[in-house]
């Protein structure tokens, strides 16, 4: 038993420092890792980066082009776009982290529970996770946030409810490949319970699958969630997002383009940098998720 | 073969029954009930208990939903709470104005994205394949309000080619309609394309790979005989299913879209009866979503199976 528990204990440490050589050898996911981890920082560092508050606004000030003193202009209320649209990485770095982890841990722990179990039980989460998945995301998000309201907390809740059954289904399908496994037949026949073969034998062996899954939903997640604040239902109106700017400044898009196109431009490099990200994961580390129908 | 076909739809059918099951439950859990909604907040409690009565609301839940269940299949939806008229006839003809929309999305999308697709994959690494794959890259990681935002930008405001919003309610007619269906459909068409290039993409260079092509290859078979007669069509198996998966992301998809351009489309009654709390609106919509999600995935799986024979033997042994 000792002996086995050690060789245990050591196998990660080299699995790590490997998965970990592969993905720098990924120009990929460098630069993917590389743009988001730039979000990241600009977010924290919002308030180095610009002296001027991203909700009071001057109103003297409306609607001005790029310039010296306002470098991406002005919004209808005086406010400088280019401050909020620093600050607006907050909420939606945030928010979208918070909801992703939330999803994924959820999806995970329950497409594990599921592959390891079997029977009427993978049968019944199955169908469950089958019907939620048959309404529409949007529609599904809409009433959760009207029931509840709006608010940070809601948002991750309601983006769990659409998110986990697709993590279930994908964790499910790697989770099936580990536990034939003989490890697995070994764990369960010293009688071990489903929780510690989970934890010991079975998540290890998915941790690239799941990490893959984590950036390809984050970058759903924050596409999500700001069309959700684009609509009006999700980040509540003085507070600085990227989808509330583009909703706020669409009115008056001919007159300062730049107040509508510095958000999209934020939206987009960000989701670009998960997006690389889970693609030069998925490839270095073999994980298919292309083939696993996205 | 048959009895394959049978057990799916049995098991979509069960599908469709739980999630209008889930619906209902969800909407129950709205706050505020059909009675106060339509009565407003400073109505008498005897007034909401008596609209409750009459509505049937004060029976139990299992009871309401087995009458709307009953309703539902004869095609009667209820009533709209804002509109006062048939949910059924409202709802199907917002969603007529909204099939314009999917219709063309999905024909502008599905072809050309195959088409990309196919032609990043034979060029595998070459600067076709790097450009489309980067521009779909690109596709996906924007949200259809930004792709919308800027077609407006470009093709109504620099040059005024089409209308940025629709003026008419839902009872107009295509003729009308059609002017403002093109930038709605090309935005959808571009973020659900990016996904399909990317999968047949991936699928192109599988099969060019495989050792079925290398012999075609080596019986001296033209390039052009090779890919249309033996890659393409093993190549589009597993993208029918991605198709289909966005054939029925579309209608959550057109949401954004239609309240981008005031489209009065099933994703903007969608909206506004959420904010109304219109409950037996949400219903029907969400049912008729599940409906087009269930159809789509069952379409996908018979045409595939209708495509690969292996998947036939398969579901039989099952």
């Amino acid at each position: 038993m000792t002996t086995l528990d050690t060789a245990r204990a050591d196998a990660p440490a080299p699995r790590a420092a490997r998965a970990w050589r592969t993905l720098r050898s990924s120009r990929t996911a460098v630069v993917g890792l590389a743009i988001v981890a730039v979000h990241v920082v600009i977010a924290l560092l919002a308030p180095l980066l610009t002296s001027y508050d991203p909700i009071a606004g001057n109103t003297s000030q409306a609607l001005l082009g790029p310039g010296g003193a306002h470098w991406a202009g002005t919004d209808q209320y005086g406010r400088d776009v280019l401050a909020r649209v620093l600050y607006g990485g907050r909420y939606a770095l945030g928010v979208s982290v918070a909801a992703t982890v939330v999803s994924v841990v959820l999806g995970t722990v329950i497409g594990c529970a599921t592959a390891l179990r079997g029977g009427w039980f993978d049968d019944l989460t199955g169908r469950v996770l089958d019907a939620v998945l048959a309404i529409p995301a949007v529609l599904a998000l809409l009433v959760v946030v009207t029931a509840l309201g709006t608010g940070p907390a809601v948002i991750v809740l309601a983006v769990a409810v659409v998110f986990v059954p697709q993590v279930v289904r994908v964790v499910r399908g790697a989770a099936l490949a580990v536990v034939p496994a003989d490890y697995v037949t070994a764990a369960r026949a010293r009688g071990e319970g489903t929780w510690p073969i989970l934890r010991r034998e079975v998540l290890p062996n998915i941790v690239d699958v799941v990490c893959v899954e984590f950036a390809m939903r984050a970058s759903w997640v924050v596409l999500l969630i700001s069309s959700l604040s684009f609509l009006g239902f999700g980040a509540d109106p003085p507070t600085p997002d990227w989808g509330l700017m583009v909703a706020e400044n669409r009115t008056a898009i001919t007159v300062v383009p730049m107040a509508s196109v510095a958000p999209i431009i934020a939206l987009a490099t960000l989701v670009i940098g998960l997006n690389l990200a889970a693609d030069g994961l998925s490839k270095a580390w073999g994980v298919d998720r292309i083939r696993e129908g996205l | 073969m048959l009895s394959f076909i049978a057990r799916r739809t049995v098991a979509a059918l069960g599908t469709l029954l739980l999630s209008s099951l889930l619906v209902f439950l969800a909407v129950q859990a709205l706050p505020g009930d059909v009675a106060t909604q339509v009565l407003g907040k400073d109505a008498t409690p005897q007034a909401v208990a008596g609209l409750r009565g009459s509505l049937g609301l004060d029976r139990p839940a299992w009871e309401r939903y087995t009458d709307w269940i009953r309703g539902a299949l004869h095609g009667d939806f209820g009533t709209s709470l804002v509109s006062g008229k048939a949910v059924g006839g409202e709802v199907a003809q917002y969603l007529g104005n909204s099939a314009l929309i999917a219709l063309i999305t999905i024909l502008f999308a599905v072809t050309g994205s195959l088409l990309l697709g196919i032609v990043a994959g034979l060029w595998r690494d070459r600067w076709p394949d790097h450009l489309i794959s980067t521009v779909s890259l690109v596709g996906m990681s924007v949200p259809e309000f930004v792709v919308a935002t800027v077609l407006v930008l470009c093709f109504s405001v620099a040059l005024p080619w089409f209308p940025a919003v629709v003026l008419y309610g839902p009872d107009a007619t295509v003729g009308q309609l059609l002017p403002a269906v093109w930038l709605p459909a090309l935005a959808l068409a571009v973020v659900m394309a990016a996904y399909i290039v990317r999968m047949a993409r991936t699928s192109v260079i599988d099969v060019m790979a495989s050792e079925y092509v290398t012999t075609a290859r080596l019986k001296g078979l033209s390039t052009w005989r090779v890919v249309t007669r033996h890659a393409l069509p093993s190549a589009l198996l597993p993208v029918l299913h991605v198709i289909a998966l966005n054939v029925a992301w579309l209608l959550g998809g057109v949401a954004v879209v239609e309240n981008v351009f005031n489209y009065p489309g099933i994703g903007k009654l969608m909206l506004s009866s959420v904010q109304n709390r219109d409950l037996p609106v949400i219903q029907a919509i969400a049912v008729i979503s599940a409906v087009v999600y269930v159809v789509c995935n069952l379409a996908a799986d018979l045409g595939a199976m209708a495509l690969n024979p292996r998947l036939r033997t398969r579901g039989r042994t099952r």
